[in-house]
């Protein structure tokens, strides 16, 4: 899979009280957890985002609570992927769950900046940039998850 | 064998001699959780992958603590929601107002868990439980889901970092001090996916409340787990609370770390962590001073009874600051029960505090104590994100019960050593 996408870029800690704060947590609806993505620290962020768009992190993004709901309202409000330098453990969990695409990667990448990903062969493009550099592929067993469409999916094998 | 404790039992429970760090295990749980915020989530997932009887009705617990009593109608509902599922599958380990606490103060309190246990909470600070020597993690509602269903998660075989802590904490020093400590030297994430071991001849000299309170916040350093040695404190903690019966495990001697830090426990002053990082902390050798509008004592951190008793003690007779709005909240109702039979309540009262039923509330932001606009709260809780008590542009110390009780007397953040 390969996708092309424009950069909304965050620094390090992005944690989770800032992507769906809790105040939002009284519902799991996606639509109305995705109408509150990123609100405290960046309240332009919903009316901006277009489908398809790369989020950008730095160090830890993901950090703090284990709210399922973070990865689902950045999913839900468009985002294609998330690329970061480093993902706190959860976070990175509940992504693989709930089918968020993440890419572990430490490159520079500026706000605006169009960016090109390619999945199975893992390398990512700055085509605003004209640089690029590889990223790990996933391990097998979180392949299996994503390939079969979330862990209950692939439970029947894995267990 | 050359494995740490963490990776024992989870070789154990993922039915293998040894484990390495790095390799993806299933391994079979002993207790999964979920709360009302993280249990609809899983629920949603549960129906929707057309799951019928839950793996264990005794191992799963279910805890009502977030938003409880229902501060409206969408918390209500999502409250119903998990009740009726827990009635559907005969959940035993239902709590709800009335019986609930707050959860990693409840179920080990319940006996929910002991030692040499494997734990996943939908929470991310069910990492509290290696205090008593089990292996717990928090996750997402979707690895909860599965683990209702299955009884089994998968997890990464972590790294370790171990803490070889020696001495014994100084007067006014506690637990939360020990972690601040240690947060504000490795970093938020400084322990990430690894496991925090705890060990060395300081152990035996931290109670468990102590112990229970520096697990709690491994997450805030990213670690995957915290975790300390099992001692006789412990088998008599598990004693008193649990018919179920320990599994003392202990790393191996040349057991492989990626750091071993020395901690002298005595060098360690009250530590306070200012907005917005767990990791931006100060001691009182340098410390500006800061007004605050709020004091809150309680959470999954702070809200043991040796922590209301300390707070009491510093409080007694006193009265708190006209500017500062003070909560209490006992983290269970047996606590909240002990408390009101000791007279701490009294105390608190009398001092001006506003005491509270059990709830997650204030901690998150989700109500009992949000702040407006440029406030600033004092909070013995285990986040100081942007927005995380209230409006964004809000602040949120954090310290340890004998600090907050010191700054509600006197309304700046305050060495409780100095009063």
């Amino acid at each position: 899979m390969k996708i092309t996408g424009t950069v909304i870029r965050y620094g390090d800690n992005v944690d989770t009280d800032v992507i769906i704060p809790a105040r939002y947590l009284n519902t799991s609806d996606h639509k109305e957890l995705a109408a509150h993505c990123m609100e405290d620290i960046d309240a332009t962020f919903v009316g901006r985002v277009k489908p398809g768009d790369i989020m950008v992190g730095g160090n830890n993004f993901g950090c703090g609570s284990s709210r399922e709901h973070a990865p689902i309202a950045i999913k839900e409000s468009g985002i294609a992927c998330v690329v970061a330098k480093s993902f706190a453990r959860i976070f990175y969990r509940n992504a693989i769950n709930t089918g968020l695409a993440i890419v572990e990667f430490d490159g520079d990448i500026d706000e605006g900046d169009q960016l090109e990903i390619d999945f199975d062969k893992g390398w990512i493009r700055n085509l605003s940039k004209n640089t690029e550099g590889s990223f790990p592929p996933f391990p097998t067993f979180l392949q299996k998850i994503i390939s079969k469409g979330g862990l209950f999916q692939a439970m029947e094998e894995l267990a | 064998m050359k494995m740490t404790m963490s990776q024992k039992i989870l070789a154990a429970h993922a039915g293998r001699e040894s484990v390495s760090p790095g390799e993806l295990v299933m391994a079979k749980l002993d207790l999964v959780l979920a709360n009302d915020i993280t249990a609809p989530v899983a629920i949603n997932e549960y129906r929707k992958a057309g799951a019928g009887c839950v793996f264990d009705c005794q191992k799963i617990a279910l805890v009502m603590d977030h938003f409880t009593p229902n501060k409206d109608i969408k918390a209500a509902e999502q409250t119903k929601k998990v009740r009726d599922f827990a009635a559907e599958k005969g959940i035993v380990n239902y709590f709800d107002v009335g019986t609930v606490g707050i959860e990693h103060a409840l179920l080990p309190e319940r006996g929910l868990v002991v030692a040499g246990d494997l734990v996943i909470g939908a929470d991310s600070h069910t990492c509290t439980y290696g205090a008593l020597g089990a292996f717990s993690t928090g996750v997402g509602s979707t690895d909860m889901a599965v683990g209702m269903a299955y009884g089994k998660a998968w997890f990464k075989v972590p790294r370790a970092i171990k803490f070889n802590l020696r001495g014994k904490l100084r007067q006014w020093v506690s637990g939360k001090d020990v972690i601040l400590h240690i947060i504000g030297k490795i970093g938020v994430d400084g322990a990430l996916y690894k496991s925090m071991e705890f060990a060395g001849p300081g152990v035996a000299a931290l109670s468990m409340d102590d112990r229970l309170c520096i697990c709690n916040m491994a997450i805030e350093a990213g670690a995957k787990n915290g975790i300390f040695p099992v001692d006789d404190k412990t088998l008599q903690y598990i004693a008193d609370h649990s018919q179920k019966k320990p599994v003392v495990f202990a790393a191996d001697d040349d057991a492989e770390y990626d750091e071993v830090m020395d901690i002298d426990l005595g060098s360690i002053g009250s530590t306070v962590a200012f907005p917005h990082l767990p990791s931006n902390t100060r001691t009182f050798a340098d410390m500006p001073e800061v007004k605050i509008d709020q004091v809150v004592i309680g959470s999954c951190t702070n809200g043991r009874l040796s922590d209301l008793q300390i707070a009491a003690k510093i409080l007694k007779g006193h009265k708190i600051h006209p500017r500062v709005r003070t909560i209490i909240f006992p983290a269970t109702q047996k606590i909240y029960l002990q408390a009101m039979k000791e007279g701490l309540l009294e105390i608190f009262v009398e001092a001006g505090a506003a005491v509270s039923t059990p709830t997650c509330g204030p901690c998150l932001g989700g109500h009992m104590g949000i702040l407006a606009k440029g406030e600033r709260a004092l909070a013995t809780t285990n986040r100081n994100f942007v927005g995380r008590m209230g409006h964004p542009e809000s602040e949120v110390y954090l310290a340890s019960p004998e600090v907050a009780a010191a700054s509600a007397l006197t309304g700046v953040i305050t060495d409780p050593a100095t009063l």
